[in-house]
């Protein structure tokens, strides 16, 4: 089964309620996906710092993380380190050179924790659990921002678990969420793999989110990348997809999972099922469509 | 008339009530408010009654339908009228994926488009749809009429046995064992049927072109044609 939800705001009046809108919407997809939910929202930022949303991989809080990185790299952060915690997980605002340091630096020393999301705007959040407590653990409905992107999780085919709940993100202000099942992500993880990209699970939708980095790191936009997810992903998949300033959905060749899509003068919203849809301002007259098999959308802030 | 307001009533309380209808009401007409998109409103009703659902409906409304009138304002999700066996289904909006899926029976009208596999396994329903329809519709249709005013998706009337499929616009293309034919003046004459029970008697069965069973993939035998 599994649920998504998506929203792309059109309207800049909107964006403080942005996740309120997101999380009433998540709380309606629990019974599609009951085991583990996330999220990710692109909120406020600074082109030249960037996010890490870390968690740790026992679920547990971190503490004591961001005072420690203050101590052993405070020259590389100089006074941009900014830290703050949400449910389980602690976001860090750093220096964007500082990034690839700050990474190493967890490796070593906190092998326990885990970058879940990086990105000048976007932050990530995921866990096990109803999609809802999920949502209100993380206090989701406080966020605002211009687009988010959230999943509600059936596990069929690996364990529940953090590490296998979406979205997955494998480049900067990169999101993905995924309704359906690949069948040959191994074949491409390795392909990808002997290209340089390193993955954190076995899991087939990280595959995906991975196949979009590369291609976009090849220097294509975002619809290029996922018209060429027609050729190259083989499976069932319903797709919504984040970055910096787009939101973008695709489905396989037969449609083979429900998607459903409202857009009015104010926003873009993205349902698996319409339910998820009804809460939302002005619904009643916006333009309710099916997005059509192996056909991109995709919306750009402007 | 009975008004029944989702929003406050259970749905399980509203399709308790349709299935009490059978023969003893004369309660035959019912308003149905805020659907929000809820699944299996108004499935398995048994009974000449009319439900008019004023909004957008979640899966397999109308299922199982016999005898009722079910008229939806709005777009339907996956499945509507599936398996129904008779009455009618009007959907002033769009449908979403198997419309009309195994229906054996009746009416179903969608104003709009419908998606993917519009009529999959149709097995003697009619369905007029006066949009366009997505790919794969009519997958392994048995018996029945499916008649479009708008275009068809690809692999239309895939492994196909002996439903007619009616088309007035483009056909992307045609799935295994499904071929062009040339309409009987029996078959001409059900098409002209189905459009003015649809209101859409203005239109000439003459603009149609009729798709069927080359009858290659099963072992279709001319004594048993009257049983489809």
């Amino acid at each position: 089964m599994c649920g998504i939800v998506g929203l792309f705001l059109k309207s800049k009046a909107l964006e403080p309620q942005l996740g309120s809108m997101l999380s009433q919407m998540l709380g309606v997809m629990d019974d599609r996906g009951p085991d583990s939910a996330g999220f990710a929202v692109y909120g406020a930022g600074d082109p030249s710092t960037v996010k890490l949303t870390l968690r740790s991989d026992g679920g547990e809080r971190i503490e004591g993380v961001a005072a420690a990185l203050q101590e052993h790299l405070g020259q590389d952060l100089g006074q941009d380190l900014g830290s703050s915690q949400r449910g389980s997980h602690l976001v860090l605002t750093i220096p964007k050179d500082a990034e690839q340091k700050v990474r190493d630096w967890l490796a070593a020393h906190h092998p326990e924790v885990r970058v879940v999301g990086a990105g000048s705007r976007m932050e990530l959040y995921k866990e096990v659990g109803l999609p809802s407590d999920v949502a209100e653990r993380f206090a989701l409905k406080s966020m605002s921002g211009t687009h988010g992107i959230g999943h509600t999780r059936m596990a069929t085919e690996s364990a529940v678990t953090t590490d296998g709940a979406h979205p997955f993100s494998t480049g900067v202000d990169q999101c993905l969420v995924h309704n359906g099942s690949l069948s040959n992500h191994n074949g491409v993880r390795r392909y990808l793999e002997r290209d340089g990209l390193t993955f954190q699970t076995e899991n087939d939708t990280e595959v995906a989110a991975a196949y979009l980095t590369w291609r976009m790191r090849q220097g294509i936009d975002l619809k290029s990348a996922l018209e060429a997810c027609l050729s190259d992903l083989d499976g069932f998949y319903t797709f919504v997809v984040g970055t910096e300033s787009g939101f973008a959905v695709v489905r396989d060749p037969i449609a083979c999972k429900p998607a459903v899509m409202a857009e009015t003068d104010d926003y873009v919203a993205f349902g698996t099922e319409y339910r998820a849809l009804v809460g939302l301002p002005g619904i009643e007259n916006a333009r309710v469509f099916e997005p059509e098999p192996a056909k991109v959308y995709v919306w750009e802030r402007h | 008339m009975s008004t029944v307001d989702l929003a406050v009533t259970p749905l399980r309380e509203l399709n308790a009530a349709l299935h009490k209808l059978n023969g003893h009401s004369n309660d035959t007409r019912w308003e149905v408010l805020n659907p929000l998109g809820k699944h299996a409103i108004a499935v398995g009703i048994d009974a000449p009654v009319t439900v008019e659902i004023e909004g957008h409906v979640g899966y397999y409304c109308g299922g199982m339908n016999k005898q009722a009138r079910i008229v939806i304002a709005g777009n339907a999700g996956v499945g509507v009228g599936e398996n129904m066996m008779s009455g009618e289904i009007h959907i002033k909006g769009d449908a979403s994926q198997a419309a009309g899926a195994t229906g054996r029976g009746g009416l179903l009208v969608i104003d709009g488009n419908a998606s993917a596999r519009c009529g999959i396994s149709m097995k003697g329903i009619d369905i007029l749809v006066k949009g366009s329809i997505g790919p794969m519709s009519a997958f392994m249709a048995q018996a029945g009429n499916l008649v479009v005013l708008g275009d068809a998706g690809e692999a239309l009337g895939d492994s196909i046995y002996e439903a007619r499929l009616f088309v007035r616009g483009a056909v992307k293309s045609l799935g295994a064992d499904c071929v062009q034919k040339t309409p009987t003046a029996e078959e001409r004459e059900t098409l002209a049927a189905i459009l003015k029970r649809g209101g859409c008697d203005d239109i000439s069965p003459d603009e149609f072109r009729l798709y069927g069973s080359a009858r290659r993939l099963y072992h279709f035998h001319i004594d048993n044609v009257s049983s489809y």
